[in-house]
């Protein structure tokens, strides 16, 4: 059986997953998810993560319905049938 | 290049005279496709809006001159856009009493190229000029791209 959670990529972001909408990974928490997804797709690494490898702060990462910056942040579990989406941070101004 | 209706245009100008003197913002969906005839180093994506989805303005602080989104919010437009066969090709905010051109704020605040980022000037509480942008490669800068609403536009073709 396998543990699958969905990770919904934003149309910005395609460019660095061959197009694909939706990637399918395996991980026992919202970290082991990133860290799969960008190890099957390593050129989308740089957008997500800073070179220290923290989470960009334009990038919010909803598991389910839940911002995981108020569940545990990459120490969120996640469970086969979760979905994951990014979703950019989007502000600006005249 | 953008291509949307002109009804369309219309709801995001209409958008833009009902939140003024605050700064309105949304989401344009549709799809995106590869023009074939560019010529090289030429804008080579047409995108299509087909939809427009108002967002809330969550900057409470300064609404007047600046946007930002409820990321939740923006959440629930991608999902019911997919369920739609809808994507995320761009935003659109509003400039009141500024032009339509993106700020040195608008700049630092695009985090990818491949979207299109529409701005509608508002005079007075009336919805004047609307452009659109990509932002570069680099990030560096905004590229004005062709913005066709199927009526005249100004700093677009007709
Ligand atoms: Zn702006």
């Amino acid at each position: 059986m396998v543990m699958a959670v969905t990770v919904h990529i934003p149309t910005a972001l395609r460019a660095y997953t061959d197009r694909r909408e939706s990637v399918e990974t395996e991980g026992g928490s919202v970290g082991e998810v990133l860290q799969q997804l960008t190890a099957a797709h390593p050129p989308l690494r740089p957008h997500l993560f800073t070179p220290d490898g923290r989470l960009r702060s334009f990038v919010n990462i909803y598991l389910n319905d839940e911002d995981i910056r108020y569940t545990g942040r990459e120490s969120t579990p996640v469970k086969p049938g979760d979905s994951l989406s990014i979703v950019p941070a989007v502000a600006g101004g005249r | 290049m953008l291509r949307l209706s002109p009804q369309l245009l219309d709801r995001i100008r209409a958008h833009a005279e009902r939140d003024y003197p605050h700064e309105c913002c949304g989401i344009l969906l549709g799809r995106s496709e590869p023009v074939a005839e560019a010529a090289p180093g030429a804008d080579d994506t047409r995108r299509l809006v087909l939809d427009v989805a108002p967002m809330r303005n969550a900057h409470t602080a300064s609404p007047q001159n600046r946007f930002e989104f409820d990321p939740r919010e923006h959440l629930q437009v991608q999902r019911r856009g997919r369920e739609r066969g809808l994507e995320v090709i761009g935003f659109y905010h509003s400039h009141p009493d500024h032009p339509a051109r993106p700020s040195i704020f608008d700049l630092e605040n695009a985090s990818w190229p491949g979207l299109s980022y529409l701005i509608v000037a508002v005079a007075q509480a009336r919805a004047a000029a609307a452009n659109s942008f990509e932002l570069a490669g680099d990030r560096s800068h905004f590229i004005q791209e062709e913005l066709e609403a199927g009526v005249s536009q100004e700093g677009a073709a007709a």
